[in-house]
């Protein structure tokens, strides 16, 4: 018996059905759980294409950092329902607009056309020993190595960029130094002093 | 007799024989998970000068049937105003990635449910999906002081990842492998062949980063019982609140033994390359030398709740992202560089 159609299909159902409720759901805490499972159940996908590194790396960070963050800020949210309803006829025919403009664009480049099955060869499967981690590796840093390197840059900008947008300098709030901490030393804080006892006078 | 087991074994389904398995190797954490908890009331007894659960059964060896006995016939309350369904899947999501990360943990050369060529980092996948159970069921149990809790182990568990993260790309980059088993036969030689000394620094920032990552004393803010009273199962009672228990040191037990597979050489031998001792411990099998690190390591845990205080939360994030991530990159360099050189008798 072939237990592949059955993974397959039983993840890309649940893929399917968690991604368009991450758009249809009220409660954004859901939809950001919803979109939780779909990245995961994307995962499961990728490993069963043997794609375990790029699968497990999703996991990593979508799902194990970036998400996390996500929900976060989410669920600091406190939101009103009524409220987020009300401009939904105004809304309605520029998001319609953008919807279908965002359709026909989808429909150009994974249309029939370019992403057909006749397209491109079966997936070759490889042996057990096969690793993809080592053909990336040697892939990202031989022939992409200009492209990585500029990914980098632009990341490395883009946190400079946040960091000096958001630090403000404060000097009203009290803060502590922690190496000034650890450098006191007894003697700057305790004075022992030695005298004699007084004697109560008659 | 071998033979005739050898047979039946494979005339079982494949799917059947997983399962067993799985079986096999969960049943055990479980046990360990039930008598780690009284190894810590006896350990933390002991170095307060107490004996520790003593009543029920010899030496208070059956203390922790009866203390399971006794949460599962309590009575789960769920808050009213509590989001249900989030409320009872937090605990479970919270116990899920301790126990199927181990699918790829090596107990000795061969014995290994999923050889997986990415095995580290699928231990790591799988143990950052932990934050998520406590995160759902802080934000679930609609009350303030299960929601800070979630939002510091949240922030908590993120920030030591990384250095975590950082700490096993060392070890990878030592070994040349992501396969837990490779790493472990890579370590091979003797105890200082074992990646403990090319790699101390990113060792003791892993081992305590799986203390945090655990939320463990003293980076136990999420519970902290002096301030949130218990954190984000403070509204969670009977099997519900057991099951972060049983999650808490089902994790502890898989960081300890992550840690002996990659840094204290997992199913070798201690004695190996030394002559004389070496044959005489020869008959010992591996996993026994495993379970040992690990039961060491766990000493550890046992032994830093009874000494440390807790830390503050200002000085636990300064710890996490001053202190552990600058260490493991400039380690990294230094490992690079060892890898490049060959320095011996590590990567020759």
């Amino acid at each position: 018996m072939n237990i592949e159609p059955i993974v397959f299909y039983l993840f890309s159902t649940i893929l399917v059905l968690a991604s368009v409720a991450v758009v249809t759901v009220r409660n954004s805490v859901f939809a950001a759980l919803f979109l939780v499972l779909a990245f995961f159940t994307c995962a499961a996908l990728w490993i069963l294409l043997e794609a375990e590194f790029l699968s497990l790396v999703l996991v990593l960070v979508y799902v194990g950092a970036v998400m996390v963050l996500f929900l976060f800020v989410v669920m600091m949210l406190d939101i009103n329902d009524t409220l987020l309803r009300e401009g939904f006829t105004k809304y309605l025919i520029p998001g319609g607009l953008v919807a279908i403009v965002i359709i026909v664009e989808m429909a150009i480049v994974v249309g029939p056309e370019n992403f057909g099955l006749d397209k491109f060869a079966d997936p070759v499967a490889r042996a057990a020993d096969y690793s993809n981690t080592k053909e990336l590796g040697m892939l990202l840093y031989t022939d992409y190595v200009y492209p990585f390197e500029l990914a980098a840059v632009l990341l490395l900008v883009a946190i400079i960029a946040a960091i000096s947008l958001t630090m403000r300098r404060r000097p009203e709030t009290k803060y502590q130094d922690p190496a000034k901490q650890i450098l006191v030393r007894r003697e700057d804080r305790v004075r022992v002093v030695k005298m004699e006892s007084e004697k109560i006078k008659e | 007799m071998i033979e005739l087991l050898q047979t039946t074994w494979n005339e079982v389904p494949l799917a059947l024989q997983i399962i067993l398995k799985i079986i096999v190797i969960v049943v055990p954490i479980m046990l360990s998970v039930a008598y780690l908890t009284l190894a810590e009331r006896k350990v933390i007894g002991y170095i307060q000068v107490r004996i520790g659960p003593n009543r029920v059964g010899p030496r208070g060896l059956l203390q922790p049937i009866a203390d399971g006995l006794k949460l599962a016939l309590k009575e789960v309350i769920i808050p009213n105003n509590s989001n249900h369904y989030l409320f009872l899947l937090g605990p479970l999501l919270t116990l899920a990635p301790a126990l199927v990360a181990w699918a790829v943990i090596p107990f000795d050369e061969g014995v290994v449910l999923t050889d997986l060529n990415a095995g580290l980092l699928y231990a790591l996948a799988i143990m950052s999906l932990g934050v998520y159970g406590i995160l759902i069921s802080g934000w679930a149990s609609n009350s303030k002081y299960a929601l800070i809790s979630a939002v510091r182990m949240g922030a908590q568990m993120v920030s030591y990842g990384i250095a975590m993260g950082f700490a096993l790309v060392g070890v990878v980059l030592a070994a040349g492998s992501l396969n837990l088993q490779e790493i472990v036969l890579a370590q091979e030689g003797s105890f200082i062949h074992w990646f403990w000394l090319p790699l101390a620094p990113l060792f003791l920032v892993y081992f305590i980063s799986g203390v945090a990552e655990t939320n463990r004393a003293p980076f136990d803010v999420a519970e902290g019982e002096s301030e949130i009273v218990a954190g984000f199962h403070v509204e969670y009672s009977g099997m519900a609140f057991a099951l972060f228990f049983l999650a808490e040191y089902a994790n502890m037990i898989l960081i300890s033994v992550l840690t002996a597979v990659m840094f204290l050489g997992g199913w070798l031998s201690p004695f190996q390359g030394i002559p004389g001792l070496e044959y005489l411990f020869s008959w010992v099998p591996g996993i026994v030398w495993l379970l040992a690190k690990t039961a060491l390591l766990l000493f550890f845990f046992l032994w830093f709740r009874a000494t440390f205080p807790r830390y503050r939360y200002d000085q636990l994030m300064r710890l996490g992202w001053k202190v552990f991530i600058p260490v493991t990159i400039v380690w990294l360099l230094v490992t690079g560089l060892a890898v490049m050189v060959h320095l011996g008798p590590w990567f020759d």
